[in-house]
């Protein structure tokens, strides 16, 4: 693919701050919860809208760039919106609108406190995300990672009792030292190569360093970003990070915070190292081996945890793991199968919360097996878990499949059998963990949720949608948003093909 | 060894006075006899650099019809000296300051051996 | 005939000399008028200093004879890009200090405010003094006069603060003396006090034991000063028992100012690769910064005033400048003359918020706050927040940036240890800055946040301090963000510029 022609266009820088300047409204409309969940659902709708008008430029290969300014000697404070940052944009600014409705009813059906600080941070957070999809290069992507750190912190820490404050210590530990590991290698590389900024293929080159070294640098920058990307063993701090309220466990834990680091694992992968050196120094296989240990004890650790949120949250460390896996593949299929399953993993999962938040709200059960007769009580929350619990299996017509199979075929490409095997024993242990929730609600037989209706509309109305999407995206993966069209550009674009 | 020490006994001289006075500062546990280490030890100073501008067989800058002008190497370079007056005068305002602060100190706590200040200050 | 602009350099010096004697002659019941004359002349010499800034930017150096007599027999200041940037970050810091300071005064050393105006202004003047001064001696002089008004300032507080001014004033003479002590090896070395002519000397004269045991005292005097580990006992004692306002005049300068005289020394006079090679004077700073950064932050976690914290805090943040002194690299000086800047709005910034605290609560114990002390002085809080932020080293705010050219600078010499002291050190920042916001932000008992906690909080009402305190609080707060947006701008214009040949 050619160098993809580039245009100034300051929607990028747009989409980033509508969020951020909404949170001065949020704060000062406190008193009125009306009007602070308006600007939010207003940040959202304006946010989504800016991000589709990328879209056309993008399909058409066309590259919306701003330069905000040289925020360090020689390194610009620089937006790209490039194929795949807008495929994240996509995901993360659409599905903020979904969870805005949805954490309306929630938070006030849970009545949770401090509603106003909560979202003022997930405002701040979206705008992070979508710097994070945006950043052109290395330095602005440390910047909105460390902001989305901090953004997060107040969400975590949420209820405030010790659990919570625990839990938030040890995300800041972790996320920090990433943070940390990720300037000294950005640094590394600035010495070495004068340049930070994401180039498809890469920007280091074989001989630049000893085997050894570039090992190293790999270790500082995978670790750095697989922090938020819960790659074992650098995961605990997902499932603990569970105390959270659900919407943020939805949106920040199934799709933005842990999605930036996947989605920076791919842009180590495609736009820093490049497949070359990523080939010619094993780093591939290190990265494969790590993932693939993730999914498979992720999933048998997941098959133990009573608890609905936190067998969600291993469940999703898990699936994070497969957006690692398929570009270590290096190859195309392998490639648009681990960008794809971004947006799949994303609809399906945040289904999955948002069913265990309305739980939560509704039938105040946490646990699964309390879950007895709960379906037929709420049918439209359990069809919509049974629906999502299908896709992560990656059964048709589930967008899970889609992403499942490309992963597959680009596994059989690779000749790596070991990599097919895990994909199809994650398969059957996802089965294994989330089908006993459906069983439970639909044929366990229990009177104890007699007298209980569906959960608020504002909980039910969303995961019903992202549920339909979910199906919508694998029947159609073009249809929408042309995503299948945008997640193999950009594996063309990092591996040099067509 | 001998002719080392002959010819610099000032420079030795000054060494001794300059670790008596470091002595006298981080070791003793009365303030004043701290402050007296710390004359002391600036005065080795300013003697240092008095001696390092002395020469044999030299004179004070003052135009004498003895010395003639063309022969540089008679006069004394006067820097030194002058520049320690104002060194004296820096020295004298500090032990002024120090006094005022041990004034002080021994108001407040009726004391000035170090360890039972140390011992009264923490009772605070 | 010369530019008038250069009369700047003596511009810079003469309004806090004066102000002192002014303020002096005020008597006690009109202080607001030594309050006012403090204000005036550090506003003055800070608009002189940024005037000069400009000036040694566009047009390069000042050499100002004073009283037109020629260097080596007369003083020379010199105004270039190093030594303006200095001034106005020393000035523009004093002067937003004393613009909060007047009610803090007013309330805990109400009888001592004028003295304690006209002792501050003299601070000032001594440090610029140190700053503009082309004249080693002229330097030693200067550091007397500032050193002297230091120790007043600090003995200003309450009972303990004597004692720990006495122990200030005999290691900062023993730290003046070595100086001193080294000026007189350089002198009978090179026969000259004027800096720039002890530069152009010691390279013709080739090293001699002399002239590095002249070098290797200076260094040792000014590390002293600057609190430089393991010579800075002298500093947390003499910052937690001053006044407030003494401590944030104190903190975010004084220590800065000993670093420019090494930066000056090792890289100004001194070929920079002397410094390096002939004997490791570089490598030894830029270790025992990195020694400094370690042990202030563990010392910083274990102190429960906030006050004490933030003086060991110091400690560890003057670690950063002299290791990017010891990287003797051009990234190197690039972030220890940036930290110089950041570390001084951020240290500002924080006793200022210390001194609200103070004002409001009474007392700046940790264990004591909680969430009421944000409820009550939610802006200052919001100061404290992004500071501590800055302090840690995240971005956006001028903190990373720092942080980010001592990183590039470790790389360039793949010195892994300073790589891994600034990423620890950061980390250590975390540990003792988030102790304090959990506090202030969170409930602290364990439980969860409910209706009770609700109704409490309701129940407490907002009490920030006035608008002249609260307003350079945040102003300060707020430049934490413009300095770190802006620092490409900075390095690129202002800092380079100072950046010697030889390096």
């Amino acid at each position: 693919m050619p160098i993809a022609e580039t245009y100034s266009s300051s929607i990028p820088f747009w989409a980033l701050v509508v969020s951020l300047l909404a949170t001065p409204f949020i704060l000062w409309s406190s008193r009125r919860p009306n009007l602070r969940e308006f600007w939010t659902l207003l940040a959202a709708v304006i946010k989504f809208a800016l991000v589709l008008t990328l879209l056309p430029g993008v399909r058409e290969g066309r590259v919306a760039e701003f330069v905000l300014l040289e925020i360090a000697e020689g390194i610009e404070l620089s937006l790209r919106a490039d194929a795949f940052g807008v495929f994240f944009a996509v995901i993360a600014s659409g599905l903020w609108i979904l969870t805005s409705f949805y954490s309306i009813g929630y938070m006030r059906g849970h009545h949770e406190k401090k509603q106003t600080r909560y979202f003022a941070s997930f405002a701040v957070s979206l705008s992070a995300t979508i710097g994070i999809a945006f950043s052109g290069n290395l330095l602005t992507f440390i910047i909105f990672y460390e902001m989305l750190t901090l953004a997060t912190y107040p969400l975590v820490v949420h209820s405030e009792n010790r659990e919570a404050i625990r839990a938030g210590r040890q995300y800041l530990a972790y996320a920090l030292t990433a943070g940390l590991l990720l300037v000294a290698g950005a640094g590394w590389i600035y010495q070495m190569t004068g340049t930070l900024d994401f180039t498809p293929g890469g920007v280091l080159e074989e001989g630049m360093l000893s085997a050894s070294g570039m090992r190293v640098l790999f270790f500082m920058l995978l670790i750095g970003v697989a922090v938020k990307g819960g790659i074992m063993p650098l995961h605990s701090w997902l499932p603990a990070a569970m105390v959270a309220p659900t919407p943020v466990s939805a949106l920040l834990h199934a799709v933005a915070v842990v999605k930036s680091g996947v989605f920076g694992v791919v842009r180590m992968v495609g736009f820093v190292f490049g497949p070359e050196v990523m080939g010619a120094y094993g780093l591939s296989t290190i990265l494969a081996v790590f993932a693939g240990i993730t999914i498979v004890l992720a999933s048998l650790i997941a098959l133990r945890q009573n608890n609905l949120k936190r067998r969600l949250a291993y469940s999703t460390v898990a699936h994070l793991s497969y957006i690692a896996l398929g570009a270590a593949l290096l190859n195309a299929d392998g490639f648009t199968g681990g960008i794809l399953h971004i947006s799949t993993h994303a609809t399906m999962k945040i289904t999955l919360f948002f069913c265990a938040g309305a739980i939560i709200v509704h039938l105040h059960r946490e646990n699964v097996t309390d879950l007895d007769g709960a379906g037929r009580a709420m049918p439209w929350t359990f069809t919509a878990f049974a629906i999502g619990a299908m896709g992560l299996t990656g059964l048709p017509p589930i967008n899970g499949f889609l992403s499942k199979w490309f992963l597959c075929m680009g596994s059989l490409d690779a000749g790596a059998w070991a990599v097919l095997g895990v994909l199809l024993l994650s398969g059957l242990l996802n089965a294994a963990y989330l089908f006993p929730v459906v069983y439970r609600g639909f044929f366990c037989f229990s009177n104890q949720f007699e007298g209980k209706g569906e959960a608020s509309p504002f909980m039910v109305v969303p995961l019903t949608i992202t549920a339909v999407l979910s199906i919508v995206f694998c029947l159609f993966p073009n249809v929408l948003f042309g995503l299948f069209d945008l997640a193999s550009a950009v594996a063309d674009s990092v591996l040099g093909t067509h | 060894m001998i002719e080392l020490l002959h010819d610099y006994y000032a420079y030795w001289a000054i060494m001794l006075l300059l670790v008596i006075g470091l002595y006298g500062m981080l070791i003793k546990k009365n303030l004043m006899k701290k402050v007296i280490g710390m004359v002391i030890f600036q005065n080795s100073i300013i003697l240092l650099f008095v001696a390092a501008a002395f020469k044999w067989d030299a004179t004070v800058p003052v135009l004498d019809a003895a010395h003639p002008t063309e022969n540089v190497a008679n006069y004394l370079n006067p820097l030194p000296h002058t520049l320690m007056l104002t060194a004296i005068v820096v020295g004298v305002a500090i032990v002024g300051v120090a006094f005022a602060l041990l004034i002080a100190i021994y108001r407040n706590f009726g004391t000035l051996e170090e360890p039972e200040l140390m011992e009264r200050m923490r009772g605070e | 005939m010369t530019d008038p602009w250069t009369h700047l350099a003596v511009g810079i010096l003469l309004p806090p000399f004066f102000g002192a004697l002014v303020a002096a002659l005020f008597p006690d019941r009109r202080r607001n008028g030594a309050w006012l004359a403090a204000v005036v002349s550090s506003g003055l010499t800070f608009a002189a200093s940024l005037g000069g800034l400009a000036y040694a930017v566009i047009e390069g150096p000042v050499r100002y004879h004073l009283g037109g007599w020629q260097p080596p027999m007369g003083i020379e200041l010199v105004m270039d890009p190093l030594a303006a940037f200095f001034c106005a970050v020393v000035t523009g810091m004093t002067f937003f200090v004393f613009i909060h300071g007047r009610s803090v005064v007013e309330r805990e050393t109400p009888h001592k405010a004028v003295p304690f105006y006209s002792a501050a202004l003299l601070l000032l003047g001594g440090l610029l003094g140190i700053v503009l001064t082309g004249d080693l001696f002229n330097l030693y002089v200067f550091l007397e006069i500032s050193s002297l008004a230091g120790y007043a300032l600090v003995a200003i507080g309450d009972r303990r603060a004597p004692v720990s001014a006495f122990r200030y004033l005999i290691l900062g003479t023993i730290g003046a003396s070595f100086y001193l002590l080294g000026v007189a090896f350089l002198f009978m070395e090179t026969g000259s006090l004027n800096m720039n002519d002890v530069a152009e000397v010691v390279p013709v004269m080739g090293e001699s034991p002399a002239t590095l045991a002249g070098l290797v005292l200076i260094v040792l005097g000014i590390g002293l000063k600057m609190a430089l580990f393991p010579m800075h006992g002298w500093l947390s004692d003499a910052y937690t028992y001053a006044t407030s306002t003494a401590t944030a005049i104190i903190a975010p300068i004084g220590t800065k100012v000993a670093a420019y005289v090494l930066i000056r020394t090792c890289f100004h006079m001194f070929d920079p690769e002397f410094v390096r090679a002939e004997i490791p004077l570089a490598d030894i700073l830029g270790y025992l910064g990195a020694a400094g950064i370690v042990w202030g932050s563990i010392m910083a976690i274990a102190q429960n005033d906030l006050k004490r914290m933030l003086a060991f805090s110091s400690v560890s943040q003057v670690g950063y400048i002299a290791l990017g002194v010891g990287l003797a690299s051009p990234y190197g000086l690039i972030g220890a003359v940036l930290h110089t800047l950041n570390h001084a709005v951020m240290k500002a910034c924080l006793f200022l918020v210390n001194t609200n605290l103070h004002q409001r609560l009474g007392h700046t114990r940790i264990d004591r706050l909680d969430r009421t002390t944000r409820i009550r002085m939610p802006w200052t809080m919001a100061a404290f927040t992004v500071a501590a932020i800055s302090m840690i080293g995240l971005p956006p705010t001028a903190g990373f940036f720092s942080k980010w050219y001592l990183v590039l600078g470790s790389w360039e010499q793949a010195n892994y240890v300073f790589l891994g002291v600034i990423v620890i050190s950061s980390l250590l920042n975390v540990v003792y800055f988030f102790r304090v916001l959990e506090k202030v932000y969170l409930r602290s008992d364990g439980e969860a946040y409910d209706d009770a906690s609700e109704r409490e909080d309701a129940g407490v009402r907002r009490e920030e301090v006035r608008a002249s305190m609260l307003f350079p609080t945040l102003f300060l707060g707020a430049s934490l963000l413009v300095l770190g947006l802006a620092n490409a701008y900075i390095v690129i214009h202002v800092i380079r510029p100072m950046i010697p040949a030889g390096l």
